[in-house]
């Protein structure tokens, strides 16, 4: 018999396939006293060796650069000195588990002590003493897991680290316990274009190898589902892609209304992939990469250099620039100021221009070099815009620099509210629901107890969503939308319902939502983005829109 | 006990590749090295974490000490790969 979790889906796919689970770290158990130093001793000798031999065999399969990694991570899980300090340990009457955690926190100092690239490995003995823990406690082993065919990943919550290793080719669909939809895990399922369901405090008792099912759109886990089901969840997807692959080009809907179809830019490792896209340029150039991790803010010359290879690399299409937007969850040191209490509602965006002009001056002489000579169309907005004073100065400076189109983002309701004002005063306006949603709602954004909140499909959102387009229109502006909504292929059709020109997103996600609007006259568009803003809560408003719309796709 | 004076060869010096490079030829020895800064403590060759914790950078003199069966053989085997740089495009 099958059964269902609930949980907030992320995507449209579906996949179905065995659970692997990825485990914590081993928590340490309280010390205990050692009956038998020389069987606590082969024991963790045991430990160690059953961990060498599986980074080894892993070493083999991966091959290459990847494979010297991981034969380098053997040697020292079995490495003699440390063994010999694990059983020194042990014979002063430390038990086998606290002898490897104490012998590696050794070993890690002086790796740290050591500096530079010996320090960075430092994070990898954390990962062996887990691995060699869990072993010595019969616990599974943690990290990614490896079982040695395609599964469906369960995990608590995913971290950054974790996912960086994340193979798509062998990861068939994400559910986490944790999470929202503006999550960590959430935003990398997109970016990959894998299916998952985030927020399903079920998955807790999900088990290795039980069949799962999961359904990004309604956001559900089915459990030891029918063949029937999973046959036919099969059959859809592949409907799914083949609907993707058979429109190309740039975004219009069914009776030839043009939306603009952008990819979001994060870092410059994502250039070639953002590039390559099938589409029209970049709608958000994220430039805090440039920033972060740093004492101080790079130079004008370091800077031009990063943004004319983003300019060269989208010749011909425009890039839409956004300047810096630091404070809240992304503080610099030389941005923010260390004894705010509430950072989202702080100095952060463009804000920080009036503590330090110079920040925003560099960072539009560098925007500003960068596009002379170069064959991209650039646009360049601020963000955290609230009022329109602050527009106006953001225009002023930007063409002061000789850059001839100027923005501001909607990302409080005070901007969306006047976006008139907003308009008037500058070139084009963009959307970002995340911080919009979060302001809105008086919600923070990383609070997952308050995902529900944050979900884009609020009808007041969407109200907002409206008042900015439609103010956009009346003076001939261009407003896009940059967040997670434009994503989703469903609330893509909402948003140009309500008026959207653009819609920026990763670019895994582009063939879902230009397939949406291939199979959608604009009028479509508008009877549902009607259906929605009517609704009276998010649910109510995605269920409406998707019972209309699939009913729409079968004719289509 | 044989000993010989090694210099560093690898451009970023006794990093990972180099490092394990060695340890899995010490691994293979009958004979004992240990490696040492010139009158400091010696460590085994046939752990990674000591050798990478030595941090030795390209051109640096370190000192091999082998004891047991095949010393010599051993300590010319190990000496080559201390000296060789591994990093050079030629040698990937």
């Amino acid at each position: 018999m099958s059964r269902l979790l609930d949980g907030i889906g992320v995507g449209t796919g579906s996949a179905a396939g065995p659970v692997a689970r990825m485990a914590p770290p081993p928590a340490l158990p309280a010390p205990r006293p050692v009956a038998d130093p020389a069987a606590e001793t082969a024991a963790v000798r045991r430990s160690v060796g059953e961990v060498a031999a599986e980074l080894a065999d892993r070493a083999e399969r991966a091959g290459g650069v990847a494979g010297e990694v991981l034969e380098a991570q053997a040697l020292m899980a079995a490495d003699p000195t440390l063994l010999d300090r694990v059983a020194a340990l042990i014979a002063e009457g430390t038990d086998g588990p606290h002898a490897v955690t104490a012998a590696y926190a050794e070993f890690r100092a002086l790796l740290t002590a050591a500096g530079g690239y010996l320090a960075e490995r430092a994070a990898d003995l954390d990962d062996l003493r887990d691995r060699t823990v869990a072993r010595l406690l019969g616990l599974p082993t943690p990290g990614l897991p490896d079982p040695g065919h395609p599964y469906v990943l369960v995990a608590e919550d995913l971290a950054p680290a974790d996912t960086a290793l994340l193979d798509p080719a062998v990861v068939l669909g994400l559910v986490t316990v944790r999470g929202g939809p503006t999550s960590h895990t959430a935003i990398l399922a997109k970016a990959l274009g894998l299916p998952a369901v985030v927020g399903c405090a079920g998955a807790a008792g999900l088990t290795d190898g039980q069949l799962v099912l999961l359904h990004a759109a309604e956001g559900t886990v089915e459990v030891d589902p029918e063949p029937g089901a999973v046959r036919r969840a099969a059959e859809r997807e592949q409907r799914r892609r083949e609907r993707e692959r058979g429109v190309s080009g740039p975004g219009r809907t069914a009776d030839g209304h043009p939306v603009g179809l952008l990819v979001n830019l994060g870092a410059l490792a994502e250039l070639d992939g953002a590039a390559a896209a099938d589409a029209e340029g970049v709608g958000l150039f994220r430039t805090e990469f440039l920033f972060l991790d740093r004492a101080e803010a790079p130079g004008q010359a370091e800077q031009t250099a990063a943004y004319r290879r983003v300019f060269e690399a989208f010749t011909g299409r425009k890039v839409v620039v956004r300047t810096l937007d630091a404070g809240a969850d992304k503080p610099l040191p030389f941005a923010t100021a260390a004894d705010e209490e509430n950072p989202a509602l702080g100095v952060r965006g463009l804000r920080t221009a009036t503590r330090d002009p110079e920040l925003l001056e560099t960072q539009l002489a560098a925007v500003a070099a960068a596009a002379r000579g170069s064959a991209a169309e650039v646009w360049v907005m601020a963000p955290m815009v609230s009022v329109p004073r602050e527009a106006a100065e953001f225009a002023a400076r930007v063409r002061a620099h000789g850059l001839p189109l100027a923005g501001a983002m909607v990302e409080v309701p005070a901007a969306a509210l006047r976006a008139g004002r907003l308009a008037e005063v500058c070139d084009f306006l963009s959307i970002g629901t995340n911080d919009l949603s979060q302001y809105t709602f008086a919600a923070d954004r990383l609070l997952a107890p308050l995902a529900a909140l944050l979900d884009p499909w609020q009808p007041a959102l969407l109200d907002l969503v409206a008042a900015t387009a439609g103010a956009g229109a009346a003076l001939g502006r261009p407003v896009g939308v940059c967040g997670e909504a434009a994503a989703d292929p469903e609330l893509a059709l909402v948003l140009v319902g309500l008026g959207v020109n653009s819609l920026s997103m990763a670019p895994s996600c582009l063939p879902a939502v230009r397939a949406a609007l291939a199979a959608h006259t604009l009028g479509d568009c508008r009877e549902l983005a009607e259906l929605a803003r009517t609704a009276a809560d998010a649910e109510t408003a995605r269920t409406l829109v998707r019972r209309s719309m699939n009913a729409e796709l079968r004719n289509a | 006990m044989p000993q010989l004076q090694v210099t560093v060869g690898s451009a970023s010096g006794l990093h990972a590749r180099p490092a394990s490079l060695l340890v899995q030829a010490a691994a293979r020895q009958t004979a004992r090295v240990t490696l040492a800064r010139p009158g400091q403590t010696a460590v085994d060759t046939r752990s990674l974490l000591s050798v990478l914790a030595l941090a030795a950078k390209q051109g640096e003199e370190l000192e091999l000490t082998a004891v047991g069966e095949d010393a010599d053989q051993a300590l010319a085997e190990l000496a080559a790969l201390i000296t060789e740089d591994h990093d050079a495009p030629a040698a990937r």
